[in-house]
């Protein structure tokens, strides 16, 4: 039974990681606009290759 | 895409208008030498896929290029209030460009670093309709940026508004963590109780019961502490002004909630209720998002700052100097070019002012004024550019007062939401049960009487009810957004609910702006006549006397010379054109020369006469909106009270009178203060008001009544501070819209019946003192999801009436 404590443990850390995550999405502002990377995903690479040159 | 083929007419490769076929690039056509300018600047860089994400993208560039127009943001302070940040070689600034539209845009803007270096990255946000761009401000100006943005197409909106939006965004992320939070805490707790509910007794788990529901306290104290704070908060502010809001009794039971569950835990008699407690609170904070989650594109809240200019042209010894607005003093000299707008009342001290108050006073034409005479702010020069000097400052003005005026201070819809109420009713009911069952058990069993009475205070929170009230305004908000009705928050929706009385405005709402055209009345002319009086009016700058022109033209194609003319300012012009002497202008400048007038004729009309004999007369002819007659009837029909105010000239009462019925009570020549008071008249006579208009002139009536509704044509133009904003051609559709937004209480009340119904069974449950942790588990979820799967559907089955017309 002992070794359901570390299992229930390790999984609310892991939930954990993931609200951390959540609030670090938002924190960066990642959820501030839920439209324009979808339009963005779809435009050709070459555009995508020079926006990572120019940051 | 490819237009060769279709000779005549077809549409610009740029923007899509209809354009004649002269202006092309190797079968492109263009519908003007702007439209062509830019795609040529696009093909240059290699930006043609532009026009492969989608067809005709472009918007028409007629009139974007008047490079004097951003001077002003070469000035520092200006400058300083528009950057958010800059460091060394890196500036970034954010505009609104409303002209977003399409995938295109998005594509453009976000390539303007391959049109020039000096910007290093834009990126836009295409539901707020914004772009930031990081430039170095060592290779392109701050005006460069905005010149390079108009040309494209997409010309910033730039104003006094400053940043407000960064305060707003902040706000909505504090909502998004508590969100989160508790969703995290939920379902953990969820996931931790059900080894307790499974069992059939306590000793199964053995010791490590007690670990699951100490780790379900410790995961429950974030969400009292943080993510439920906001209901503890508001309940308190309510509680201080004596008043018992909604979040009263829900605050009342979370903490009854937490407070008997860490009782349980602690006397080990029980695992509590802090996943019923942590879940509603989950829910609670989803639904207030979901009904907050508004138009982030849409301003609401505009003051006459938004409407005017950043910075002004002012001449200091000849000299144009940039000068922010609101530096602007009284006596300094103004250089105003065209389409620029008048920022503070002034006297004008050059020729050639011709002043379009459309905005202001809702009239209609543009209005000569002669040297020496005032205009005021608001107005937009028309003519070539002048020189005023500036009598008031910017605050003071005679429009900008109006927004000063105490009548409008007071805030709006304060009155309480109808939901609060039933809370209170609610309260006292659940008091009362919780006090009888106390009685109740008082008598039979003693030690029944502490978990009967918490049960029901646990049971019975009006949680429910907040999530009815929420999701559906948040659905009904959606549906009217999606018919192009776009409401500021719910309480708009439930103020809808009271209007009693319609106040139209005329020009802008009931007619459209762009389609006014002149009309003609009067004796026939002969093609000769019209060819003489069109060659007299083409060399007339007034826009009456251009679109006379343009009337003509459609008549005939030939001109003639004229052997004199001779313009008179605000009055007319006089011509002898071959064998004819005409007289065109207003009805006292032909009377002044003598000629025989019938004096029925007044208002927004050209009176033409031809060798001393009255011809007719030009009369402007608003092109009313299509089904404006139904609805009015429609309205009318629904026991509204409806009323029409026009700034505008009285020529057109017969027609409207005709147009809208004979019971309407119609005022004429009505200034923005008429208005203001007009409604202010109907609400003291005990009316609930609803304002719909469009202008500057309307901004006080629409502020000042129950429901201000902007109408707007291009919803990225800027409208006056309203509650709502309308587009156009949905005006036709008010009644189906007013009927859909009253249709939210029904539904409300009709979902409440069903919680009512889940609050008796737990009931039930609470006052027999039997309602355990998993009963509590498994009500809460099952009324909350029916609860919104319920407000969705209602809502989308009333909304047939609004969609299908969509």
């Amino acid at each position: 039974m002992g070794v359901i404590v570390i299992l229930i443990i390790a999984s609310v850390l892991v939930a954990g990681g993931f609200l951390l995550a959540f609030l670090w999405s938002v924190k960066t502002g990642q959820m501030d606009d839920d439209y324009t990377p979808s339009v963005r995903i779809l435009f050709e690479d070459e555009l995508i290759i020079k926006k990572k040159e120019i940051l | 895409m490819n237009f060769v083929g279709r000779m005549q007419t077809t549409t610009c490769y740029h923007c899509g208008l209809k354009s004649a076929t002269e202006i092309q690039i190797n079968e492109k056509y263009f519908c003007c030498d702007g439209c062509k300018m830019v795609y040529t600047l696009l093909e240059e860089n290699g930006l043609c896929q532009y026009y492969d994400l989608t067809e005709m993208p472009g918007l028409t560039a007629k009139g974007h290029f008047v490079s004097e127009k951003y001077n002003y943001l070469d000035n520092e302070a200006i400058q300083e209030q528009l950057i958010q940040f800059k460091l060394g070689d890196q500036a970034h600034v954010i505009f609104y460009l409303p002209q977003i539209h399409c995938v295109s845009c998005v594509w453009l803007l976000e390539n303007l670093h391959k049109i020039n270096p000096g910007i290093i990255q834009s990126q836009t946000h295409f539901e707020k309709k914004e772009i930031k761009i990081i430039f170095n401000p060592s290779l392109i100006s701050l005006k460069q940026v905005v010149q390079l943005l108009a040309f494209v197409g997409y010309e910033p909106v730039i104003h006094l508004g400053g940043n407000d939006w960064l305060k707003k965004k902040k706000v909505n992320k504090k909502q998004l963590y508590k969100i989160g939070i508790a969703g995290f805490c939920f379902s953990n707790i969820m996931m931790l109780s059900f080894p307790e509910y499974l069992s059939n007794n306590a000793l199964e788990l053995g010791s490590l019961r007690h670990f699951f529901i100490y780790i379900n306290l410790l995961l429950s104290l974030p969400v009292l502490f943080y993510s439920a704070s906001g209901f503890f908060i508001s309940a308190y502010t309510g509680l201080r002004q004596k008043w018992l809001n909604i979040d009263a009794p829900i605050a009342l039971a979370i903490s009854v909630t937490f407070s008997r569950s860490v009782y349980e835990i602690l006397s080990q008699t029980g695992a509590g209720y802090l996943d019923s407690m942590s879940g509603i609170v989950f829910f609670m904070l989803i639904g207030r998002w979901f009904q907050d989650k508004s138009y982030d594109s849409f301003a609401f809240d505009r003051d006459y700052n938004s409407f005017f200019p950043l910075g002004v042209t002012v001449l200091e010894e000849g000299i144009e100097v940039n000068k922010p607005l609101s530096s602007l003093l009284k006596g300094e000299l103004v250089l105003l070019r065209a389409d620029e707008m008048i920022p503070a009342d002034a006297i004008l001290l050059t020729e050639g002012a011709l002043i379009d108050y459309s905005f202001v006073t809702g009239e209609n034409a543009p209005i000569e004024v002669a040297i020496g005479q005032l205009v005021y702010a608001g107005g937009i020069q028309k003519g070539r550019s002048i020189q005023v000097e500036v009598q008031k400052p910017v605050g003071q003005s005679y429009i900008t007062e109006l927004w000063n005026s105490p009548v409008l201070k007071n805030e709006k819809n304060i009155e309480k939401s109808f939901v609060h109420p039933w809370s209170q009713y609610f309260t006292i009911v659940l008091l009362i049960i919780a006090f009888s069952s106390g009685v109740y058990w008082s008598l039979y069993d003693t030690s029944k009487i502490l978990p009967a009475v918490t049960a029901v205070l646990i049971v019975a929170c009006p949680c429910s009810l907040l999530l009815t009230v929420s999701f559906t305004y948040g659905n009904v908000l959606r549906w009217l957004g999606s018919a192009k009705f776009y409401c500021k928050n719910a309480a708009v929706i439930e103020a809808i609910d009271k209007i009693d009385t319609i106040v139209f405005d005329k020009t802008g709402t009931l007619t459209n702006h762009e389609d006014t055209h002149l009309e003609y009345h009067g004796m026939v002319l002969s093609e000769a006549e019209m060819i003489a009086v069109k060659s007299v009016t083409r060399e007339s700058m007034h826009p009456l006397s251009k679109m006379i022109t343009q009337l003509l033209m459609l008549e005939v194609s030939d001109l003639t010379s004229f052997q004199k003319i001779e313009n008179f300012i605000g009055k007319g012009t006089k011509a002898t054109c071959n064998e004819y002497e005409i007289l065109i202008g207003s009805i006292s400048f032909l009377k002044s020369n003598g000629i025989h007038c019938d004096d029925s004729l007044q208002g927004a009309v050209v009176c033409l006469a031809m060798n001393g004999v009255m011809k007719g007369y030009f009369a402007v002819n608003h092109a009313y909106r299509d089904g404006m007659d139904k609805m009015v009837k429609r309205l009318q029909d629904k026991g509204y009270h409806l009323h029409l105010l026009s700034g505008d000239h009285p020529t057109e009462k017969g027609h409207l009178t005709l147009l809208l019925g004979k019971n309407i009570p119609m005022f004429f020549e009505t200034g923005p203060e008429d208005k203001l008071a007009y409604i202010q008249k109907l609400q003291n006579q005990g009316h609930k008001v609803m304002m719909v208009g469009d202008g500057l002139n309307d901004a006080g009536a629409l502020k000042k009544s129950n429901v201000g509704i902007a109408v707007t044509d291009q919803t990225h133009l800027f409208t006056p501070a309203s509650d709502a904003i309308l587009e156009g051609n949905k005006i036709k559709e008010l009644q189906h819209l007013i009927d859909y937004a009253k249709k939210a209480k029904l539904i409300i009340i009709y979902i409440f019946i069903l919680s009512i119904l889940y609050n008796i069974i737990g009931m039930y449950f609470a006052t027999t003192a039997r309602l355990s942790p998993m009963v509590a588990a498994i009500l809460m979820p099952i009324s909350s999801i029916s609860i919104v799967a319920l407000s969705a559907l209602l809502s989308f089955s009333f909304s047939y009436k609004i969609r299908s017309r969509n």
